[in-house]
């Protein structure tokens, strides 16, 4: 039951390895950004030279770098490697008023794509993983213009059915809980084969429970190992402790 | 039904008519199945071109959501080989590059190879790199369906792959006349689309059901899921409305009539199965059938016994002829001419038995997929 470490036990259980594009949604009684750390360090772990982009909006290299220190990963010497490839965004698209928005998120997906090939031309077997912190931010920076996201989310989702790489997505949810519903959060739901939800404990606060992460599995790949699987949806609890996560399922500890 | 909407898809158009157009919709709540749905429908589409059976000598794909190799790659599996999707099947890959970014940055790095709006690196994937010009849109599809090889004039389906993103990327009026402009052109043989209605406002699924002549809806089983009000209860639910839901079909047939079908689609691995709603009947009257103690079946003897039964208002000759009035005659003209009515009558009796021995009934069926004893309207195709 006990499942840190590695990464979360239950989580990279409840993952199918064939997930492609994986959508973290939270709220700010529960925010998901553990979740971005614990994939990041997945990502970066391991000798099988996997690398990873991560497109930063939300918060500056020297967050990461220290939460990611504490978790047993050091993202100074990843970078430093040219394995992780880090996209400081928080002033996009910086003043580039040449263009509009569309042409910043073509450079941008420029950068994304050279630092995928890259990796690629290592001819290393390990999987790439884009990641995005966050999209809400993203559609700010592209002042609210969700279409214009949604074009480059989609450019990045072709990434990963053209090479071996994944995408890996945070959106606060309660920020599109209001009527219109027609917004960002209702693509990225379709266009993702894996949500993640992190949620507050439905039956209150808990000393020792810090909310419930919900793992859908949703993608209609027809991969094997996905339908070896069987099960798609999973619901269990976590506590975020300084060096990971504890995932468990609910009523399993005591 | 699945198969009436693959039978019309496959029958093709009348000479100046629309074409037949399916529209497919999914919520959120069963989008895999919906999308899976499509891909099966799609590809009965195609391997019914491949054997010769249908109108369309082809099948266009419009494919936004999907790359083309998962199109390929689910008509593989249903049993089209490599010829036939070579022959058949035409995939315009919308999905690679839709804004045309990956040619920019291409063409700014070597300068070579910058003027192929449409390149193709396989024979039957085109690539399509400007989404947000409608006309340019219609005119690559209906080039890609003259592709095909035939007589005279060939005809060929087009499926989209969906709505949903064309609509992200061109308004509601631009797609709805490229769909009808399609509908109308006259090599087309018919359309079926695809889109997740919950992505727009209920007047735009409306708008795309006006269009079509039949609609398939894709529901979940189950009532509520994670997204709804009870967040995080009914997971079990949401389990369920992924490996099955309810497939809602109507038919608009010509004469004005509409008819509703529903079935269950289920998918096992790979394959899209369509429980059709008399067996799921079946399967709930067998466990509603209560549970007593005494006996409500009946013995052989009994059941022979209550076949033998004579009720009043059969027929009791008791050995004499039976009068039957064939209405040729009127009583009295036969009772003035008693020759003539024991003739009549002898024939009468006689003519039953002569036809059992000579008689034969020839029936050929119309086609193999249809039951004989199906629910189609045999007069359904007059224009009264």
């Amino acid at each position: 039951m006990e499942g840190y470490g590695g990464g979360g036990d239950l989580l990279s259980e409840a993952m199918c390895s064939g997930a492609r594009v994986v959508v973290v949604e939270d709220c700010v009684d529960a925010p998901g950004a553990f979740v971005l750390h614990l994939l990041l360090k997945r990502a970066l772990a391991g000798g099988g030279g996997g690398g990873a982009a991560l497109l930063a909006l939300a918060q500056p290299f020297s967050h990461y770098d220290r939460v990611l220190r504490k978790m047993g990963c050091n993202l100074s010497v990843h970078r430093k490697s040219e394995r992780l490839h880090f996209f400081d965004l928080q002033s996009f698209p910086g003043g580039t008023s040449g263009g509009g928005i569309a042409d910043s998120l073509a450079q941008l997906y420029n950068g994304v794509r050279r630092a995928v090939e890259a990796n690629m031309a290592k001819e290393s077997d390990g999987r790439f993983t884009v990641m995005i912190d966050d999209v809400s931010l993203l559609e700010v920076a592209a002042n609210g213009s969700a279409d214009d996201v949604l074009d480059f989310l989609h450019y990045c989702v072709t990434l990963t059915s053209e090479m071996n790489c994944s995408l890996v997505v945070l959106v606060h949810e309660d920020i599109y809980s209001s009527e219109d519903g027609v917004g960002l959060l209702l693509h990225l739901r379709y266009i993702a084969d894996l949500v993640i939800r992190a949620a507050p404990l439905s039956t209150g606060l808990a000393a020792d429970v810090h909310g419930q992460l919900s793992v859908v599995n949703k993608g209609m790949m027809l991969s094997e190992q996905r339908l070896a699987k069987g099960q798609k949806v999973w619901n269990f609890h976590f506590k975020v402790k300084e060096n990971g996560t504890e995932f468990f399922y609910p009523g399993s500890r005591h | 039904m699945a198969d009436a909407a693959v039978r019309c898809l496959r029958d093709g158009r009348l000479d100046g008519e629309h074409a037949p157009a399916l529209a497919v919709q999914g919520s959120l709540h069963c989008c895999p199945l919906a999308a899976r749905a499509m891909l099966h429908l799609a590809a009965a589409v195609a391997s019914n071109a491949a054997a010769g059976k249908a109108q369309a000598r082809g099948l266009v794909v419009v494919a936004f959501d999907r790359s083309p190799e998962v199109y390929l790659d689910f008509m593989r599996r249903s049993g089209l080989d490599s010829n036939a999707l070579g022959r058949c099947v035409r995939i315009l890959d919308c999905y690679s590059d839709p804004l045309g970014w990956k040619q920019n940055i291409r063409s700014q790095s070597h300068q070579e190879d910058s003027g192929t709006p449409c390149s193709t690196n396989k024979d039957n994937i085109t690539i399509f790199r400007s989404v947000k010009d409608v006309d340019k849109l219609l005119c690559s599809i209906i080039d890609l369906g003259r592709g095909f090889e035939g007589e005279s004039k060939t005809y060929f389906s087009v499926a989209v792959d969906s709505i949903s993103s064309m609509l992200r990327h061109a308004s509601l009026q631009s797609i709805s006349g490229l769909l009808s402009n399609l509908r109308s052109h006259d090599q087309i043989s018919s359309i079926l689309w695809l889109i997740h209605s919950d992505l727009h406002e209920p007047k735009f699924s409306r708008a795309f059901e006006c269009l079509s002549t039949m609609v398939a809806c894709v529901e979940p089983e189950g009532v509520d899921s994670v997204y709804g009000e009870d967040r995080m209860g009914n997971i079990s639910f949401l389990e369920h409305n992924y490996s099955k839901a309810k497939f809602h079909v109507r038919l608009k047939r010509r004469n004005g009539r509409v008819k509703h079908l529903y079935e269950e689609l289920r998918v096992e691995g790979y394959e899209v199965k369509f429980l059709s709603a008399s067996s799921l009947s079946m399967e709930v009257n067998q466990s509603l059938l209560p549970k007593v103690q005494f006996n409500l079946e009946l013995s052989e003897k009994e059941r022979t016994d209550r076949a033998n039964v004579v009720l009043p208002f059969e027929h009791q000759g008791k050995g004499e002829p039976i009068r039957i009035y064939d209405g040729r005659r009127s009583l009295p003209e036969a009772q003035q001419d008693p020759d003539l009515t024991k003739t009549a009558l002898l024939d009468e009796t006689k003519a039953p038995k002569s036809a059992t021995a000579k008689g034969e009934i020839h029936y050929i069926r119309d086609s193999d997929d249809e039951r004989p004893d199906s629910d189609e309207d045999p007069d359904d195709d007059l224009d009264i």
